[in-house]
């Protein structure tokens, strides 16, 4: 064990893990944050708090974490690179570690232009690759970037992003295979929709032997209307929605798309269960966190064991 | 070269609108490449702004002039002879030739009448691409001649992040993907293996991070 992770407890006792995203309130509603996080307790081995998600101004991520850990979460902290140079966010470490925090993923987050603030400076001083770096040379090294050393290093149990359905298609492996050498313990995926595209991704990723080196957690996001599955398929960035799953949805009455989703959701959960290298899911389920109980318990994930 | 664009009249008249006489004074260099700044576009814009004084029967004198080059002190001295007789320069060189201006005339307002954009490239008539930000690290040798720092959104240096599609940028369709190119180029250059390295934090102290930058030599001085 590389940390006091909870979550690395877990996926090293070789436990199918379970992660959920929980998004900060825009403003700063504590009892907003805490009815999300409550619908997630004891449900999810561990939650992801977004940092400025999609680059929409939000709570903290730093902040949102810890409130979330007095509830008692298990927080993955999300940290972009957009928006914090290498000084604040070796600092924002530094204050995670001392809050309890003991998770982190590393980002290079949505381009500003997509948020509420687009006429801000991207600072992109470090992309997320030199993020993990950093963060591992912190929990091995105790050094920060320029080798000085530090008193109390955090100890980080370090994530990372892959999206296997962007394009250029025969670099993303490749890519999972930097992320893994910069530090990365494990990876949760962009929202999976192609499963055969997801398939052929691990199978690669298989043979190269990445999946004996790092945890891979699914990401699966139920779809609530077919409205959602278009604008995912046109609008958002590196999404991969197919045709046939968009006119699935749509051919059930509108009333009835919301089950249909959680349907397919459920049905994604399971077949990724069957694939070599999946090590847990992560649901990422965008303010619809009270529908995360009902999904885990149709795939037969409803009760997490303790470790 | 430097690309620049002309700014609207209306914004041009608001910053000369207290002067009497103005010397509208062009650059034959960069801006002249990109169609904005040149001898043929300084007669044009003097032309449009007599005429929109002449509409609100204002009278103002407006002249023009053009200098081969209004960032180096040499050609500066060209229109010397011109300047005290207005009382302000409307500049068509870019942010360094309104300002090499004003480091000149000393007693005379500089006004730019450009929006100064970047350093790039003619791509084809009408078309000029950015292509560098002077970060003062030629990276272009590792990356086959297309600039992470400036081709991809986000300055990455370690691969393209998880927005690019069929080689374009997540920030807007008609951005190429910088990484899609430098990832297409090094493939057909057989040089695909420069990209598994770990590229570490860049220094940013030699870009314009590290404060207005200067290059002195003393085997050029006089
Ligand atoms: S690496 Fe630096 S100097 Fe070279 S093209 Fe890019 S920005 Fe310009
Ligand atoms: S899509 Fe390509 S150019 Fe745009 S930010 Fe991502 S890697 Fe950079």
């Amino acid at each position: 064990m590389k940390t006091e992770s909870r979550l690395e407890k877990m996926l090293n006792a070789g436990h199918f893990a379970v992660t959920a995203e929980c998004g900060p309130s825009k403003g700063s509603d504590v009892d907003a944050l805490r009815e999300k996080g409550s619908y997630l307790l004891d449900r999810v081995d561990a939650v992801n708090v977004t940092d400025n998600q999609t680059a929409i101004v939000r709570m903290s991520s730093v902040a949102a974490s810890a409130i979330l850990k007095t509830m008692g979460h298990e927080p993955i902290l999300q940290m972009v690179t957009r928006d914090r140079n290498r000084i604040a966010l070796q600092s924002d470490l530094f204050g995670a570690y001392a809050l309890g925090l003991r998770n982190v993923l590393c980002l290079t987050g949505d381009h500003q232009c997509f948020g509420n603030q687009k006429e801000a400076v991207g600072v992109f001083d470090l992309d997320s690759m030199q993020l993990i770096r950093t963060v591992r040379d912190m929990r091995d090294e105790s050094k920060i970037i320029g080798g000085e050393d530090i008193q109390v290093a955090p100890k980080m149990f370090i994530g990372a992003a892959a999206n296997p359905f962007a394009d250029p298609v025969g670099w993303r492996v490749v890519r999972l295979a930097k992320k893994i050498d910069a530090g990365a313990d494990f990876i949760q995926t962009q929202c999976i929709f192609n499963i055969d595209r997801f398939r052929t991704y691990m199978r690669q990723a298989d043979d190269m032997g990445l999946t004996d080196k790092v945890y891979i957690l699914a990401g699966i996001t139920p779809i609530k209307s077919a409205g959602m599955a278009r604008y995912m398929a046109t609008k958002v960035a590196g999404m991969d929605v197919p045709k046939e799953l968009i006119d699935r949805v749509a051919g059930v009455p509108s009333d009835k798309q919301a089950a249909e989703g959680i349907k397919i959701a459920v049905e994604t959960i399971q077949q990724v269960r069957e694939i070599k290298g999946v090590a847990g899911i992560h649901l990422m389920a965008i303010e619809w966190e009270h529908k995360v109980p009902e999904i885990l318990e149709a795939a037969g994930l409803g009760t997490r064991p303790r470790v | 070269m430097i690309v620049a664009e002309l700014k609207e009249i209306p914004e041009i008249r608001k910053m000369i609108d207290r002067y009497q006489s103005v010397l509208v004074v062009g650059c034959d260099s960069c801006v002249a490449e990109c169609a904005v700044g040149g001898r043929r576009e300084t007669a044009l814009l003097a032309a449009a702004i007599r005429l929109s004084y002449a509409k609100e029967n204002k009278s103002r004198i407006i002249t023009e002039a053009c200098l081969d080059r209004q960032c180096v002190d040499d050609f500066i001295e060209g229109v010397a002879s011109q300047v005290p007789e207005h009382d302000a320069i409307l500049s068509l060189g870019c942010g360094a030739g309104v300002q090499a201006l004003a480091r000149v005339y000393t007693d005379k307002p500089i006004i730019p009448a450009l929006d100064t954009l970047f350093i790039g490239e003619t791509e084809m008539r009408g078309v000029w691409q950015e292509n560098c930000l002077g970060c003062g690290q030629c990276k272009l040798g590792y990356f086959g001649a297309v600039c992470p720092v400036t081709r991809c959104s986000k300055k990455l240096m370690n691969g393209p992040c998880g927005g690019s599609k069929d080689g374009r940028c997540e920030v807007h369709p008609d951005i190429p993907c910088g990484w899609d190119m430098i990832l297409k180029r090094l493939e057909a250059l057989g040089e695909i293996d420069r990209l598994r390295e770990y590229v570490p934090p860049v220094d940013w102290s030699t870009s314009h991070s590290g404060g207005p930058r200067r290059v002195v030599r003393e085997d050029q001085k006089p």
